[in-house]
């Protein structure tokens, strides 16, 4: 029988005393527990590192720390009472979560859905990368000694997520994707937005960019640190920037194009050395070309004009509204109504069919059917009430999307009954977790940093 | 007699408040200094009477903090060396100052007063030796906190010092070639006067090289970004991982202390301390007119002058230490050993050999 691998812990408990050759001193190998508080160790995992002097030796990983039983839980509500858990997978871009849970239902339900909801879709998975990969490179910044470099990008990311405010009325917990379509549409006026927050983050990048690409110290840190081979990168399941960065040209959006991304043209930046420096290159070129689709996206949104007209009163941000009652302020908001969800406008609204599909299995009605007549109120209950709801056929289905770390894929299986019977995520940053000991091990302790800072660990995804 | 010593007590005790002081206030300026390069406000919270003063009431508080704290000391340290660490650390730091001439001498009542706390002839070797003797609290404080973070911390504190210290020192020595002594006090005033006729004499003009390796060796010394690598944040937490309360605030003021010592120096050697060109003990030479100006009104000039230069040069430093990453352990040493160090050499040599050429 195989012998199990020693711990880092079992190997120094057990080790023989060695001695330097050179000065007949005895020489031991250190312990050193980085983690599960440590300021690098953001996401919460432990490393349990065998230091000889500064260069880790042998290192063990330790994750679990966040884990909250995803997939036990996604079994014990409705299809659609899921959406607000993968809010809570990668809390970095959680609409690409969403976008991939739901895109994986409607696949087992084999439901087709407007296009406008697939641009809008794209639209916030776009912008959500680009914000994921804001914070992984200013966090890595950070960890080095930059800490300026960081400000910069939370500060465009602010941008961004502003838009993101705007569009699902939340920052982070957005529940923005239904099965079927989305939760509301475009406010107006959001395309001019997007280009204002694109101008602002650009000017970011261009300032990082000066900032740090050039900067010896930083080149010298990056380069040839972390590295790993086509072969290993490969074997061990990596995708998304960080297998791109070993020059393979694996990107979900352009080899399973899903949604309408065969429709924008947008380049897969790819890297020849797979260390951390072509990583952070590939980030860098990665917000470049989201931004672009975007930008082609919001030229070829198909549908008009989406925001409510208000009958009386100025009308207000939805998301401005909640934030002034949560600072008491009533009295600014009594004669306002709300910019809100465009469904209120009822079925007969042009804007409902543009983002929900117009299938009652599926789509809730718009509310003035809820409460305007009895087909909508049965329709809506049939939706919401328990033992009912969305009821997909029976069968398993695997559906990936390019997360903003790589390959998130949802596996769904379906008993008939409105309750997934299992749900399975394939987390990007699980696959790199498990190699992490072939980008670490032979480095030094100092390149720990960086090297862990590009894997982009995001504990609510890594640990579900 | 007695008032030669109540004069020199007088000095001491006014580096002393200057120092501490300006230590302080460097908490609040290093605060503001990043919020303005970081697009942020920065601390303005902490009120004094109901008002914020720019969030200056931050410094006092932050030392509320460190007095009121817990003071831990880990199960299995060494009670005492864990205690006397941060007690060297900022001992060596502060004397140090004793060896800085802040003016030229101030005559007042008849009596010659330096303005300087102790007239060493060799105040430079004074100063670096008490610079190195400095990093023997950073190393205590990594061994006897038996942490092995604090001891990666001391680790790479005493071999950064060992390889910065030997660059600086040579780096130096180019300086001392051209000025031919120790004594700051006398260097400084061969500061004065021009070379060649329109450049102040001072030792950024003379010696260029020796002032970037300087700069750069003494910001090592000083180990902040992008030489903080004993105190390495993000990897290591730093040597002073175990400390708490007014023990790691005296770490924390040490860094202040020697950032300001290091502006010092540098004013001293390489911008011509107290001096400002055309104003000499004689009045202010302006374009070929002579303006006679108050002896005293003179030296009080001088104490102004090098203070702005220390300033400028603080702030210099804060801006380094919010732009920069930080190395690592092995590039650090290279940039030491195999960089600076040679370069250092070489500026000797070639000093050597034009002053052997002039003489």
């Amino acid at each position: 029988m195989e012998q199990p691998q020693k711990t880092v812990q079992q190997q120094l408990e057990t080790a023989t005393r060695s001695y330097d050759p050179n000065t007949g001193l005895e020489t031991r190998d250190m312990l050193l527990n980085i983690g599960p508080s440590h300021p690098a160790m953001h996401g919460i995992i432990r490393i349990v590192a065998k230091l000889d002097g500064e260069t880790l030796k042998d290192i063990d990983v330790e994750i679990g720390y966040l884990h909250r039983a995803f997939e036990k839980m996604s079994e014990t509500v409705s299809y659609n009472g899921v959406m607000p858990y993968t809010d809570r997978l990668n809390y970095v871009s959680p609409l690409i979560n969403n976008m991939g849970y739901c895109m994986a239902i409607e696949k087992l339900l084999d439901l087709p859905v407007s296009e406008r909801a697939h641009y809008i879709r794209v639209i916030m998975s776009e912008i959500s990368r680009v914000t994921d990969h804001l914070t992984c490179v200013g966090a890595s910044a950070m960890e080095l000694g930059a800490f300026t470099v960081f400000l910069y990008m939370i500060k465009a990311r602010e941008y961004l997520w502003e838009l993101v405010e705007v569009v699902t009325g939340a920052r982070l917990t957005i529940s923005y994707c239904r099965v079927g379509g989305l939760k509301s549409d475009l406010p107006e006026g959001f395309a001019e937005k997007t280009h204002a927050a694109f101008a602002e983050v650009r000017k970011v990048l261009v300032e990082v960019d000066q900032l740090i690409t050039r900067n010896r110290i930083f080149f010298d840190r990056m380069k040839g640190t972390g590295k790993i081979s086509k072969e290993d990168a490969l074997s061990y399941g990596m995708t998304g920037p960080f297998l791109r960065s070993t020059g393979v040209n694996y990107d979900v959006r352009k080899d399973f194009p899903y949604a309408i991304y065969d429709q924008v043209k947008f380049e897969v930046p790819l890297g020849t050395s797979g260390d951390n420096l072509d990583r952070y290159y590939v980030r860098m070129e990665e917000m470049e070309q989201s931004m672009r689709i975007v930008e082609q996206c919001l030229k070829q949104i198909p549908g008009g004009p989406v925001a409510v007209d208000p009958q009386t009163g100025k009308p207000m941000e939805a998301s401005e509204m909640v934030d002034r009652a949560k600072m008491g302020q009533i009295d600014k908001i009594t004669d306002k109504i709300a910019i809100t969800d465009p469904t209120l406008e009822g079925s007969d609204s042009r804007v409902h069919d543009k983002i929900l599909v117009s299938e009652k299995r599926v789509s809730l009605p718009a509310k003035e059917d809820t409460y305007g007549n009895i087909e909508g109120l049965m329709n809506h209950f049939k939706l919401v009430m328990f033992g009912h709801g969305i009821r997909p056929p029976k069968g398993e289905v695997y559906f990936p999307v390019e997360g903003a770390n790589g390959e998130l894929g949802f596996y769904v299986v379906s008993d008939g009954t409105d309750k997934a019977y299992r749900v399975r995520v394939r987390p990007p940053c699980f696959t790199i977790m498990s190699g992490l000991h072939k980008l670490l091990v032979g480095e030094q302790m100092a390149d720990m940093v960086p090297t862990f800072g590009s894997v982009n660990m995001i504990g609510g995804e890594l640990d579900r | 007699m007695i008032w030669d010593i109540v004069i020199k007590l007088v000095i001491a005790g006014a580096v002393f408040f200057f120092v501490l002081n300006l230590a302080g206030a460097h908490t609040w300026l290093e605060r503001k200094q990043s919020a303005v390069m970081q697009d942020r406000i920065g601390a303005n919270r902490a009120t004094l009477f109901g008002q914020r003063l720019l969030g200056i009431p931050h410094s006092i508080a932050d030392a509320v903090k460190m007095f009121t704290k817990e003071d831990f000391i880990p199960a299995n340290a060494d009670p005492f060396l864990h205690t006397l660490a941060p007690f060297l650390s900022v001992f060596f730091a502060m004397v140090a100052f004793a060896g800085i001439p802040f003016g030229d001498h101030l005559m007042l009542g008849g009596r010659m007063i330096e303005l300087q706390v102790a007239k060493v002839d060799v105040a430079l070797l004074y100063i670096f030796a008490m610079l190195s003797l400095g990093v023997y609290g950073v190393i205590l404080a990594g061994y006897a906190s038996r942490s092995n973070y604090a001891l990666l911390g001391a680790m790479r504190a005493s071999a950064q010092m060992i390889s910065y210290e030997i660059a600086l020192g040579a780096g130096i020595a180019g300086i001392v070639m051209i000025y031919g002594t120790l004594d700051l006090q006398e260097m400084v005033r061969a500061q004065g006067g021009l070379a060649w006729g329109f450049l102040p004499k001072w030792g950024i003009f003379l010696q260029p090289v020796a002032f970037f390796i300087f700069l750069t060796a003494a910001l090592a010394e000083t180990k902040r970004t992008p030489f903080d690598l004993p105190e390495g944040e993000s990897e290591i937490i730093g040597y002073f991982v175990e400390y708490s309360g007014m023990k790691f605030g005296m770490f924390f003021l040490t860094d202040f202390v020697e950032t300001i010592l290091v502006a010092c120096l540098a004013t001293t050697l390489f911008f011509g301390g107290w001096q400002i060109p055309g104003l000499s003990v004689a009045g202010f030479n302006f374009f070929g007119h002579l303006i006679a100006v108050n002896p005293v009104i003179y030296a009080l000039l001088g104490v102004m002058s090098f203070t702005l230069k220390v300033l400028i040069f603080c702030w210099l430093f804060m801006a380094i230490r919010w732009t920069l990453p930080r190395f690592r352990y092995d590039q650090l040493m290279r940039l030491g050993w195999q960089y600076l160090f040679p370069i250092a050499i070489a500026n000797v040599v070639i000093t050597g050999l034009i002053l052997a050429l002039v003489k």
